[in-house]
């Protein structure tokens, strides 16, 4: 995380005095997009340059879904798969693409271009079905959708 | 239209986000009027006449929860604006952060203002982008025409803001674990009292508000708080956004006038449920809230008191619309799989309770539900209530009892036949 070390600098002025400890989401938040994951140097790194115990890192990797300690496909699929989703199709196209695809929620295609995963409501219920693919939201899937979306990905 | 808009009041396109548009709007006069004609106890005052109820689901007294900060007790307070939405239903503070972005900026600096703060907070959820993206331009507009930063419009106050994003946890948006997750730990609410208002982020008092309650505030202090008791209903003023999912024709997000027919805003409003079915059920306000039948919400208009009147709560607005026909245990095993995801794993009946419950209603649906399953799924529900340190355990029972309350012999069906009475069916089929 080292050459990252300017930037934190410059989001470290945005906070308080006394706020280093707030940094850490965002701070591994930047780290997991250079990386793509969160690795054992990293925490190391990042726990001397705020100040904070490096178990404190720990917890905040495990405690939330979107970080992560390993590498993924390029790709990340997240479908939701809550009430709203469900009662419109989610499970239907979930399907569709776990056979495509050959993989199911939590795996990895064998290329390393898709990882699929299931989440749980992502505010997108007046548009469901939804997935997130990385940053962004795609909604009111259908299948057909999803089959020209993959290809487009690539 | 669903009576009177404060806060959807314009057509959205795609420039209306933006600052020169919200100006034109009048934007940012109420930040004027508050910065230059008011004092900072005037405007708590006028916030707490208004009777303002919060929009993230207790609708408690805005006002009153205001009061307990002391303006002048010499500590650094903090005001947090709630944009951790993650009820499954709810996505209408998303609609406030990517289309009406300066409202909320322009309220939390009022809002500042009363509460001697100077350092403010949203705190978004992590997956939220295309939101982020726009309240952080939004942010960085106003910091450029002098909303925010050192002596704003020529005054003597001063505030900054930083637009905080999560990071994936549903418990985050507890106010107390939205603050440990903004000190840069696991979202783990904490024990009240001290409440947040004496000792919140870094033991300092803080002001933690959903994004549409901070929303009106601007409105409040533009108009005054009797025109804002004018709108809606005695118990209920305002308005408030109601996101609508599920079978109906029309999904989004909706303000409505309290105290407008609730059978009337769906069926005229949002479109009547999908090949004109008959509604089996709604969940009013999120999954959280008990879900009333059709025949329970014919009469009843939304707001807060004819809501808990009924048992229920309009909660976070998230409204989600059930056809007849849909498997009502399949539906309950989403949901405790959800609570059970959801729980942080703190206190002890929630983390085994949400996990219990989910698991029976797993093993229901796998066709191996016992007679017993249904009063165990109660007990549970009951045992939760009030017997952890947030609301998420007593929600995941809420949830459970109020289905179970309004279609128990669904799930006594399905354990007797070892199959759904609905085949397992989620989806209403599209016809118009």
């Amino acid at each position: 995380m080292k050459h990252l070390v300017p930037e934190f600098d410059r989001l470290r002025a945005r906070f308080p005095a006394g706020f280093e400890s707030s940094m850490v989401l965002p701070c591994v938040r930047r780290i997991q997009e250079d990386r793509g994951y969160v690795a054992d140097e990293d925490i190391q790194q990042l726990a001397a340059y705020l100040g904070v115990p490096q178990i404190q890192i720990e917890e905040v990797l495990s405690f939330y879904t979107m970080f992560r300690r390993r590498p993924i496909g390029r790709w990340h699929l997240q479908f939701c798969h809550n009430v709203s989703c469900s009662m419109n199709g989610a499970e239907r196209v979930l399907e569709h693409v776990q056979a495509k695809l050959g993989i199911r929620p939590g795996e990895t295609t064998p290329d390393g271009r898709y990882t699929l995963s299931v989440a749980e409501c992502l505010g997108s219920c007046g548009t469901a079905p939804m997935m997130m693919v990385n940053e962004t939201y795609h909604e009111n899937l259908t299948c057909e959708q999803v089959d020209r979306l993959l290809e487009e990905l690539a | 239209m669903p009576g009177r808009q404060l806060i959807m009041s314009f057509p959205v396109t795609p420039t209306s986000h933006g600052l020169a548009e919200y100006r034109a709007r009048g934007g940012y006069a109420a930040l004027e009027k508050a910065l230059r004609s008011m004092k900072p106890a005037e405007v708590t005052k006028e916030v707490t006449a208004s009777g303002l109820q919060g929009r993230g689901g207790a609708a408690f007294s805005v006002g009153r929860k205001w009061q307990v900060v002391v303006y002048d007790d010499g500590q650094p307070h903090y005001l947090i604006a709630n944009a951790d939405e993650g009820e499954p239903g709810t996505f209408k503070d998303r609609w406030i952060l990517e289309n009406n972005p300066h409202v909320l900026l322009e309220s939390m600096l009022i809002s500042s203002y009363a509460l001697n703060v100077r350092n403010c907070f949203v705190y978004i959820r992590g997956e939220f982008d295309l939101p982020y993206r726009r309240l952080a331009g939004a942010a960085e507009e106003a910091y450029a025409a002098g909303y925010f930063g050192e002596r704003i419009l020529g005054t003597d106050f001063s505030c900054d803001i930083v637009v905080y994003r999560g990071a994936g946890a549903y418990v985050a948006g507890e106010a107390s674990g939205l603050i440990a997750s903004l000190e840069g730990k696991k979202s783990y609410p904490r024990n009240r009292p001290p409440r947040l208002t004496v000792r919140g982020l870094y033991q300092r008092p803080t002001v933690v508000n959903n994004v549409e309650s901070l929303s009106n505030i601007a409105w409040i202090i533009a108009n005054g708080a009797d025109a804002f008791k004018a709108v809606g209903t005695p118990k209920s003023p305002g308005t408030r956004l109601f996101s609508v999912s599920g079978h109906v024709n029309r999904p989004g997000v909706y303000e409505a006038e309290l105290g407008y027919p609730w059978m009337k805003f769906l069926e005229e409003d949002c479109g009547g449920v999908r090949g004109g079915r008959p509604i089996k059920c709604v969940v009013p306000g999120g999954v959280s809230s008990k879900v009333l039948t059709g025949e329970d919400i014919k009469d009843l208009v939304l707001s807060h008191e004819a809501l808990w009147d009924a048992g229920s709560t309009l909660g976070s607005g998230g409204m989600i619309v059930i056809a007849e026909g849909t498997c009502m245990v399949t539906l309950l095993q989403i949901l405790m799989r959800f609570y059970h995801h959801e729980s942080c794993g703190q206190c002890t009946p929630c983390r085994h309770g949400t996990g219990w419950l989910h698991r029976i209603m797993d093993r229901i649906v796998a066709g191996q539900g016992r007679p017993e399953d249904i009063e165990r799924l109660y007990y549970i529900s009951k045992f939760n209530d009030g017997t952890t340190i947030c609301g998420l355990g007593d929600a995941a029972g809420y949830a459970c009892s109020g289905i179970l309350d309004k279609f128990r012999d669904e799930f006594e069906y399905y354990i007797e036949h070892k199959r759904s009475k609905y085949q397992g069916n989620l989806e209403c089929p599209r016809f118009s």
